[in-house]
């Protein structure tokens, strides 16, 4: 009984291996790198916002590698751009806290001494 | 200091410069014969350009050797500027990758694989790879795909996007069928106006349009547009849009649509939600320079299309330290959206005088040309190396960068600044 069964695994092993390597001919599968860049904390409340909703689309390193000094205008136009070009669901009492949130975090704000964290 | 001079195998720079070591015995320029006292490698990954968060990585996605990363999700990664120094011709693995969309396909089966071409057609078709390869000899082009972003970084003032330094750029030898043999086969109806392209990435939320690209009929039937299913003698790679690829010699990358699934031929202007990167996207101002005054908005768009001449020294970076009194090979690359290179003049003061280089063989008017110049620097201290191209039809470089809100096009006249020790 034992026998037979391990002959009839075996044989669903060797057939599975069959198909496996048929698909493969025709099936080319590859697999990213892992995603590791973070948002850097804050205090502020566009933070969590940030953290909920930037990731749906794109990496937070989209973010960290955008030029540095941009000015809150500039930050709150680009979440506008996301909101109505792109459809993020950024609800609108939100743009204000997310903006101020990137610009301190990545823009000008973040240069000047008296920036929040 | 490092004395690699004309010394085989890879070269460790000791040069003292700061931020720019990144790396660290990339020694590629060295290896090559050029005397080079010291070699700012970093700059190869892009680190003379500021980010708010940095610093970038070089980073190894499948099928390809490590790339700048732009950003993990979509992937873009862009081309470490050494490679251009390589040859005419960018190798498979180290070409850019760019896309838009994060849901972007990770298995392909082949076999399963087809192209639907619809719209104001004859006869609506389901195109196999074995389809497409059946529909006639396969036709050749060596062809630059440059992204509209490349060089983004450098805009000034800075502008939201991939802040890509020189390398959102690639030249390779594409073969396919024509895109004409494909709609005359499916028969175009006379009323045609556009022809629309899309590809098997698809945006993660409904709200976000999906990436489709169109052309002019007249273009779409023109000898030129490709579809491709071979890079360099090879599959296209996964990243570069397997298992086809449209290819629009002369275009912007924007239009080479990768993993292409969908032709649909249209007798109306292409509008709506999924017209975005017609429509919005990938736009310039719509004047003789494409450009506006730095951080104003322009009255008129107009898509981007026709790239621009161009050209790069290649053999010597920013920041290099080259021998005084020395033959010294400069080389570099030419590129325009396909009247040809005419001629390639390069200054080693700055702009105040231009020598005339020596253009090599063509590989076809969409494609890198190289050139080269034997120069000796006599006098030490720093030095301004520029080059400057000019087409067939009649196109300089200008000296200066202009501005667009998107930070597209760059084409101005490059300065490499380098040290004679």
């Amino acid at each position: 009984m034992t026998k037979h069964i391990d002959r009839l695994s075996r044989l669903a092993i060797v057939s599975c291996c069959l198909l496996l390597a048929q698909a493969a001919a025709a099936n080319k599968t590859i697999e990213l790198p892992a995603e590791t860049a973070q948002l850097r904390p804050s205090t502020l409340p566009g933070y969590s916002i940030a953290s909920q909703k930037c990731g749906i689309c794109h990496s937070a390193d989209y973010i960290l590698y955008q030029p540095p000094g941009m000015t809150l205008a500039q930050w709150t136009a680009e979440v506008k751009k996301m909101q109505h070009a792109y459809g993020a669901p950024i609800d609108e009492n939100e743009i204000e806290a997310l903006s101020e949130y990137l610009a301190a975090v990545y823009g000008d704000a973040s240069r000047k001494p008296d920036a929040r964290p | 200091m490092a004395k690699s001079d004309l010394a085989p195998g890879p070269m460790t720079s000791t040069v003292s410069l700061g931020r720019r070591r990144f790396v660290q015995g990339v020694g590629l320029l060295g290896a090559m014969g050029i005397p080079l006292v010291g070699s700012a490698a970093a700059g190869d990954i892009g680190q003379d350009i500021a980010v708010a968060a940095g610093p970038r990585h070089l980073v190894q996605y499948p099928g390809k050797r490590p790339l700048i990363r732009l950003s993990t999700r979509p992937p873009q990664l862009e081309t470490p500027f050494a490679v251009f120094n390589e040859g005419p011709i960018t190798a498979n693995d180290a070409f850019f990758v760019r896309y838009h969309l994060a849901n972007i396909p990770l298995s392909i089966d082949t076999q399963t694989y087809r192209v639907a071409v619809k719209g104001a057609v004859k006869t609506p078709l389901s195109l196999s790879l074995a389809d497409l390869k059946g529909l006639g000899d396969p036709h050749e082009v060596v062809a630059v795909n440059q992204c509209s972003g490349n060089s983004r970084g450098f805009s000034s003032p800075r502008v939201f996007g991939g802040q890509s330094a020189n390398g959102a750029m690639g030249n390779a030898r594409w073969l396919g069928v024509p895109l004409r043999k494909v709609l005359e086969k499916a028969g175009v109806a006379g009323a045609a106006k556009h022809v629309t392209f899309n590809g098997l990435d698809t945006p993660v939320l409904p709200g976000t349009p999906d990436f489709r690209k169109s052309l002019e009929i007249e273009h779409a039937l023109s000898a030129e547009p490709l579809l491709a299913w071979s890079m360099n003698g090879e599959d296209i790679p996964f990243l570069n849009g397997y298992p086809l690829k449209l290819i629009v010699p002369g275009y912007f990358g924007t239009y080479w649509v990768k993993h292409l699934s969908e032709i649909e031929v249209l007798d109306h202007d292409f509008e709506g939600h999924d017209a975005f990167f017609m429509t919005t996207g990938y736009r310039i101002p719509d004047n003789e320079c494409n450009c506006v005054p730095p951080g104003t908005a322009p009255k008129a768009m107009r898509p981007i299309t026709i790239l621009p001449v161009r050209s790069f020294i290649t053999s010597v970076r920013n920041g290099d330290v080259l021998k005084a009194a020395t033959p010294i090979e400069l080389k570099g690359i030419a590129f325009d959206g396909g009247s040809g290179i005419k001629r390639v003049d390069v200054s080693l003061d700055g702009g105040r005088s231009w020598r005339a280089a020596q253009l090599a063989a063509s590989l076809g008017n969409f494609s890198f040309r190289q050139w080269r110049l034997p120069v000796r620097f006599e006098r030490r201290g720093p030095a301004t190396l520029q080059v400057r191209a000019s087409n067939q039809k009649g196109e300089v470089q200008p000296e200066r960068a202009d501005w667009n809100p998107s930070g597209y096009r760059r084409h101005a006249i490059e300065s490499t600044t380098v040290t004679i020790s």
